[in-house]
Formats: structure tokens, C-alpha cells, sequence
């Protein structure tokens, strides 16, 4: 009964995306008043319609109905419910669902809160997003229908991939999700705006907010990824730029240059076409990506099922929509007026750089991803990594973050190097006292190198803007920008430092033996089993010691899943507040000895810390936004009364 | 920029900016994917037309039955991966994977040393019981179906 109550809501939701499309294309002629009164409603009840499936969907694997295909395929009665639940969207079926019920909210809350726009473009824009969603749910109901009965129900679940049965599938998922999907919005306000002729601050102001949203999101799925994937994968790395790790990246490098872009165009009316332009972007990359991970051209822990007719469906779509969308940004772009004039040295002039930086860089990542594709219809088998995109990134990375260092501290529209000539000393002072300190007490490579140096000088100069500017009056999106700058610094810090400092040591110890790793000291005292509720394990017990401090111990394990049979390594991670201790435990080597990989990363948690602090700037500057806006929604509301009260 | 420029020659300028780096940006992937990709062989390949010493390769295959070997010192693994024609030694230091089982399909990311043997700095193995590498179905059919075989059997 659950089952089918999803798929009805599924087809309902479907049907009033379709009702949206319609009235809200329909609206656009004048006279449909009655037709346009339609459109909000129908986005606003598709959107709890279609929370409503993916609510029946987390009921069907909380009750574990294995008369449900999708249950029977991917859960197991004796998984703990946090995992029967999170399993519900760790399957391609039931992710895809999350990503429709997600497009669908974000198109009921534009629906509901959304006034700024003039009617008309806000009628074009829900038209747009009903047109993304009306493919999605015919992908979803057509090819992948998650509510699929079986003809007989299952005697036991085949269970779920135990690398997903982790706390990260809880998080990680959805809000990356939140984030891929959100940027939908962007894509239907530059559509609603294209159709409609209203490229104007007051659109970028409009969809400020929900891209903010979005990135926000996105920057945490991100970084939750690379965490959950540095430490259940047990190799000890925190991005392996894997295609699926860079088809969450391209859409943040999109969103994060629409970002800026729109603040451009909101603040000095410049740069109308450009922002169009990238809030299309920024959502084709989200849709590549769901190609790349979701039609099975690609083989990893993302791609759940290898179905040639999905793959189809999907570049389908990306083909309408993208093609679509360029097609009317081809007719219409050369109708949008330009907008004002700036000089190179002025904050429009940073920020263009940075985001032809940024786009570049997002060039430079798709090639790399999409190249092993284009060789293999030439039947080369390549594989493209680190050896590729360390250093071609690096070459518009590095001059990026030295702009970004000082952009914040100019003017708009037009300033001078000498106004801000003594920030400009200490940020490049600071960094070079950091090159010539570094090179000189360490010899480490080039890359991490300038990464270390340029974290100093973007950490300085990230909150260089306060200079001479009383506190309490700095708006808080300005904090929030000062943030952001400064995680980025973090991570950036992190990253360096992991890839130039960390110490590996591989060895076999006997129980009671023990292995250094740099200045940690590892006593192997005990391999003993341990069970959880689906899983049996060996588990080794390290007594670690820092630099001869107290020794703390840590347990890593080799698990066995009995559903589906699988073995996983778990590493086991001891955390200083300078870095990270890494231990894994391998097979016995057969002589009573046991395998144990150690890994000392200083300060590599930087990295997570600075993902966080990036994503709480974004906060920062929504809250900013937001608040500014209903101050001047307040103020206009106010003079309004005032000017009826003086007419009457 | 001077102050007589008007809106559309600055916009033209912008955009001329932005399409010259977008296509160095373009040629220099360009060039950098082909000397930095690293191409996938299976053995009967890499022994017909081997890689130069050195250079960063994946090797695909079988795991052959009874190769596995552990060395002295507890952590480093020989063993050959063939594909029914050529048959390569491989040498592994390391954790082996979870899924690593002899007679089954393993992609070795590494490099091929001077003496003939493929220095693995990571191995793939099936990622869990319906994952087989892509680069596996390269090999024969009859492998292949091994494969196959084995992966539908484990999640019966």
C-alpha cells in the first residue's frame, strides 16, 4: 500500500510540473491572468507532494518491505535502522528520488518567498524549473521507478554496500544534493530572465540568496565527501580526483564564479551576460555530473548500476536542456543592453579576473574528466590524475589566489594601487617572508611550496578589509566574504602541509612490537574479534605515543559484512590539534606478524576545518543578504504609507 | 582602460580576454592530457609493446592462481597477473585491498621496472560484489565471463 502511495504522489507531482510548465509558459501572453494564478500553487503542492514519495520511500526501508525490488535489491533486516533509512537514497533509484524531491522544494520555496522579480519573470522562471523537473520524473518514472513491486516478495534483503553503511552516508547524500540541485534555481531565474528581457541588479539581487543557499551546501557535501572518503577507503587520501569527486567540483567552481558575478551585476549593473551565462553553467555541471556518475560510462562506488538505457535518458536530457538553454542564451544575449563601464584596477576588475580564473579552471577539470571518454571511442584506455591536474590547475589556481588576496581591498568602479599601497606591503611582505622561511628550513616541492606561502598571504590578506573601518559598522556579509577568504587560506594550508609533511611507514609487527611514524611511537599490543550488529571483525589494539607523551590507544579494524559478503578496512584515527595519526591494520603475514600502515598528516584536518569555515561565510553573507533586504523591503513599505498618507 | 571607452568596446575587450585565456587554458590541457594520462594495458600488450621504464601505467588482469607470495619483511607482495596470452610480475607494497582474491580481476596502477616487473603503487580490486573495473572487460571473453561468473555468484 506504502509503495503504491509513493508512486501515485510521484505520478501527482509529475502531473503538476507538467500543469506548472503549461500555465506558466501560457502566463506569458497577456490576458491569462486566471492561468498565472495557477503557477505559484502548483509549485508550492509539487514540492510537498513529491517530500511526500521520498517520505513513503524512507517508511518502505524503515519497515524493510521486501516485497519492494528496490528494498529487497539494497537493504537487510539486520542493519541498524540508521542505515535502513540512509540506504534509502544509497541506490540509484532512491538517490534519483532525492534529487527530484529536492528540485521540487526548491522550486516551492522560490514559489512561496520569491516577490522581488516583476510577476512576469517569475512566471518564466518557475515555467523553467517545472520544465527541468516534468524530465526528471519522466527519467524517474519511465527508467528508474523506486517503488517497483516484486512479483514475490524476497525472503531476505540482498543488503547495502558496507563502504555506505557509515554515518557519512547520512550526511554527505543529501547535502550535496541540496547543493547540486539547489543551483536548478539559478539555471530557471536566468532562463525566466532571458525569456523575459530582465537582466537587471534586481535579478541578480533576486537570486543571490538562493545561490548562496545552494553553494553553502554544496561546499559541506564536498567536504563531508572528502572526509568520509579519506577515512573509510583506508588509502589514506582525501581526493583521488576520481570523475565523481570532480563532478561535485565543477558545479562549485561554476557557482562559486556566478557567486561573485552576481554580486557584480547586483552592486554596479556590469557583467549582465556573463551572469546569465554562468548560472546555466553552474546547473549543466550538476546535470553532467549526474550523467557522469549516473549513466554507468564510469565504474566507482557512485555508479550503482550499469543500465545503457539510463544513460541514454539521461544524455537526453542534459542535450534538451543544455542545448536548450545556450540555444535561447545564443538569441538573446546580444539583446542585453552592456552594462557600466569599469576600470581594470577596481573590485568589477578582481572579480572578472577571478572568475575567468575560476571558468578556466572549471575548463581545465571537465576536460580532464571527460578525456578518458573521448579516447576510449578511439579504444584507448587512459586513466587522467593527480600527474594532470595538480599542475594545470595550479597554473590558474596560484595566480587566482594572489588576486583574491587583494581584491576585497578595492574600490568599485574605479580605484589606484597606491590608495591601498600599505596592505598591498604587508600582504606581499608576509608572503615573502614565508617563502624565504620555508625554503629555507625545509626542502619540499614546488606545489605544496607555493600552497604554504600563498595560505600565509591569503589568511593576512583575507581579513586586511577591516583595516580602518570601525567593526561594528561592517556589514555582516562583509564578515562573511572575510570568512570565506580566510577558509579557503585553511584548506589551502592543510592541503600543503598533508602533501609535504606527511610521514608513511608500512610495516609487520609482531604482537607487542612496535613501528614509528614520524613523531609518533606505535606499540601493537592485541588483535582480538569484535562483532557489530552486521559484521564480525579483528580488531588491533595500538597504543600510540606522541613524541613520548602518554599513549593513547586506537583500534582500527578489518571488517567482514555477512550481507552482501564483503570485507572492509576501518582505519582508526588519532587526532592532536597539529595533525592527524592514520592506522591501518592489513592480513596477518602469516608468520604471527600483522600488517599495520601508519600515516602522520600534520595538520591535514585544516583542510575540513577550512571546507567548514568557507561554508560558514556563505551562512554569514546569507544572513547579510537577507536581513539587508527586508531593511529596504521595510524602508520602501514604509515610504509607500507615507506617500499614501501625504496624498490623502 | 581609459575613460573615453565606451560600454561596448570594454564589454568586446572583456570577452576577447576571456575567450584567449579560456583557449590557452584548452591547449594547455590539451597538451598536458596527452603526455600525463596514464594508458591501460593488459598483459598480453605490455608484453608485446611495453611501456617505457618509468612512466606511470595502469596493468590489468587476472590475478593468477597460486602467484600470491608475501616477501621477508611481512609487507610486500609478488605475484603474476596474466590474461590467458602474457603473464606479468607484479610487486605490491602495501595493504592489500579487501577484495583482493587470487584468480580474480585487479587493475594495478604503477610502473613497469627494468627488470621486467610491474612496481604497483595501488591496486583496484572489485569495489564490492557488483563492481568489476571497467578496464577488466579489455580482457578475452572467456575471462570475461569468469568474471562475470564470479561477481553473480557472490551476490546470490
Amino acid at each position: 500500500m506504502i509503495a503504491e502511495l509513493g508512486l501515485a504522489a510521484l505520478w501527482l507531482a509529475a502531473a503538476l510540473a507538467v500543469l506548472q510548465l503549461v500555465a506558466g509558459a501560457l502566463s506569458q501572453r497577456e490576458g491569462a491572468e486566471e492561468l498565472a494564478a495557477l503557477v505559484r500553487p502548483a509549485a508550492i503542492v509539487q514540492g510537498f507532494i513529491a517530500a511526500f514519495a521520498f517520505l513513503m520511500l524512507l517508511v518502505l526501508f524503515a519497515q524493510t518491505d521486501l516485497s519492494v525490488k528496490l528494498v529487497a535489491m539494497n537493504s537487510h533486516s539486520d542493519k541498524p535502522m540508521i542505515f535502513k533509512l540512509s540506504g534509502a537514497f544509497g541506490n540509484h533509484e532512491g538517490s534519483m528520488l532525492l534529487w527530484i524531491t529536492v528540485m521540487a522544494l526548491a522550486g516551492s520555496l522560490i514559489a512561496a518567498v520569491e516577490r522581488r522579480l516583476p510577476e512576469k519573470t517569475m512566471l518564466a522562471t518557475l515555467a523553467a524549473q517545472a520544465f527541468v523537473g516534468v524530465g526528471f520524473y519522466a527519467f524517474l518514472l519511465l527508467s528508474s521507478n523506486p517503488f517497483e513491486r516484486l512479483p514475490e516478495p524476497a525472503l531476505e534483503g540482498m543488503g547495502l554496500n558496507p563502504l555506505l553503511q557509515d554515518i557519512g552516508l547520512v550526511f554527505h547524500p543529501p547535502t550535496l544534493y541540496i547543493g547540486y540541485v539547489g543551483l536548478s534555481v539559478a539555471f530557471s531565474f536566468a532562463v525566466g530572465a532571458l525569456l523575459t528581457r530582465q537582466v537587471t541588479p534586481d535579478f541578480a539581487r533576486a537570486m543571490r540568496p538562493w545561490v548562496l543557499g545552494a553553494w553553502i551546501f554544496l561546499t559541506l557535501g564536498i567536504t563531508a565527501g572528502s572526509y568520509w572518503a579519506y577515512y573509510e577507503l583506508g588509502w589514506g587520501g582525501w581526493w583521488f580526483w576520481d570523475p565523481v569527486e570532480n563532478a561535485s567540483l565543477m558545479p562549485w567552481l561554476a557557482a562559486t564564479a556566478l557567486l561573485h558575478s552576481a554580486s557584480v551585476l547586483a552592486s554596479r549593473d556590469a557583467l549582465r551576460t556573463w551572469t546569465i551565462m554562468l548560472g546555466v553553467v553552474a546547473f549543466s555541471m550538476s546535470m553532467v555530473g549526474t550523467f557522469l556518475v549516473r549513466s554507468g560510462i564510469l565504474t566507482s562506488v557512485h555508479a550503482f548500476a550499469v543500465d545503457p538505457e539510463r544513460g541514454t535518458f539521461i544524455l537526453g536530457l542534459l542535450v534538451i536542456y543544455i542545448g536548450g538553454a545556450l540555444l535561447l542564451f545564443g538569441l538573446r544575449a546580444g539583446t542585453v543592453s552592456e552594462g557600466t563601464r569599469f576600470s581594470v584596477t577596481s573590485r568589477e576588475g578582481a572579480l572578472v579576473f577571478n572568475n575567468v580564473m575560476l571558468t578556466a579552471l572549471l575548463g581545465i577539470v571537465l576536460l580532464g574528466t571527460l578525456y578518458p571518454l573521448f579516447t576510449e571511442a578511439f579504444d584507448v584506455r587512459v586513466s587522467v590524475g593527480p600527474p594532470y591536474f595538480n599542475p594545470v590547475g595550479a597554473i590558474f589556481v596560484v595566480p587566482m589566489l594572489m588576486v583574491m588576496a587583494v581584491g576585497p581591498l578595492l574600490r568599485w568602479r574605479k580605484d589606484s594601487i597606491s590608495r591601498i599601497r600599505l596592505p598591498l606591503l604587508i600582504i606581499g611582505g608576509a608572503t615573502l617572508a614565508a617563502l624565504v622561511l620555508i625554503s629555507l628550513l625545509t626542502s619540499i616541492a614546488i606545489l605544496p611550496l607555493l600552497g604554504l606561502v600563498l595560505a600565509v598571504g591569503l589568511g593576512i590578506g583575507s581579513f586586511m578589509p577591516i583595516r580602518g573601518r570601525k567593526l561594528r559598522l561592517l556589514p555582516i556579509a562583509t564578515w562573511g566574504m572575510m570568512v570565506a577568504h580566510f577558509g579557503i587560506a585553511v584548506a589551502l594550508f592543510g592541503m600543503a602541509s598533508e602533501s609535504a609533511f606527511s610521514e608513511e611507514t608500512l610495516a609487520a609487527v609482531a604482537i607487542g612490537g612496535s613501528a614509528e611514524v614520524g613523531p609518533w611511537n606505535i606499540v601493537l599490543t592485541e588483535v582480538s574479534p569484535t562483532a557489530g550488529p552486521n559484521w564480525t571483525a579483528l580488531e588491533g589494539r595500538l597504543l600510540a605515543s606522541y613524541d613520548g607523551a602518554a599513549a593513547i590507544e586506537v583500534n582500527p579494524q578489518s571488517r567482514n559484512f555477512w550481507a552482501p559478503p564483503q570485507e572492509t578496512t576501518e582505519s582508526a584515527l588519532a587526532t592532536r590539534w597539529n595533525g592527524q595519526l592514520y592506522a591501518v591494520v592489513g592480513r596477518e603475514a602469516g608468520d604471527g606478524r600483522w600488517q599495520l600502515r601508519l600515516w602522520w598528516k600534520p595538520f591535514v584536518t585544516f583542510i575540513w576545518y577550512g571546507g567548514i569555515l568557507v561554508a560558514l561565510g556563505g551562512v554569514l553573507a546569507l544572513i547579510g543578504r537577507v536581513m539587508a533586504d527586508l531593511k529596504r523591503r521595510a524602508i520602501k513599505s514604509r515610504g509607500a504609507i507615507r506617500r499614501a498618507e501625504t496624498a490623502a | 582602460m581609459t575613460t573615453g571607452l565606451k560600454a561596448k568596446h570594454q564589454r568586446l575587450i572583456l570577452i576577447v580576454i576571456a575567450v584567449v585565456v579560456l583557449i590557452g587554458a584548452a591547449l594547455l590541457a590539451a597538451y598536458a592530457l596527452r603526455n600525463q594520462a596514464s594508458y591501460f594495458y593488459v598483459p598480453a600488450q605490455m608484453a608485446a609493446d611495453p611501456p617505457t621504464v618509468g612512466q606511470a601505467v595502469r596493468l590489468g588482469g587476472m590475478v593468477q592462481e597460486g602467484s600470491l607470495e608475501t616477501l621477508a619483511d611481512g609487507v610486500t607482495f609478488a605475484f603474476t597477473v596474466g590474461d590467458g596470452e602474457a603473464i606479468v610480475p607484479v610487486r605490491f607494497a602495501g595493504i592489500l585491498p579487501d577484495l583482493f582474491i587470487e584468480g580474480s580481476g585487479v587493475v594495478a596502477e604503477g610502473r613497469l621496472n627494468n627488470g621486467g616487473t610491474f612496481v604497483a603503487d595501488n591496486l583496484l580490486a572489485k569495489h564490492d560484489e557488483n563492481y568489476v573495473p571497467r578496464e577488466l572487460q579489455e580482457m578475452t571473453e572467456h575471462q570475461a565471463r569468469e568474471v562475470v561468473a564470479e561477481t553473480t555468484d557472490t551476490g546470490a
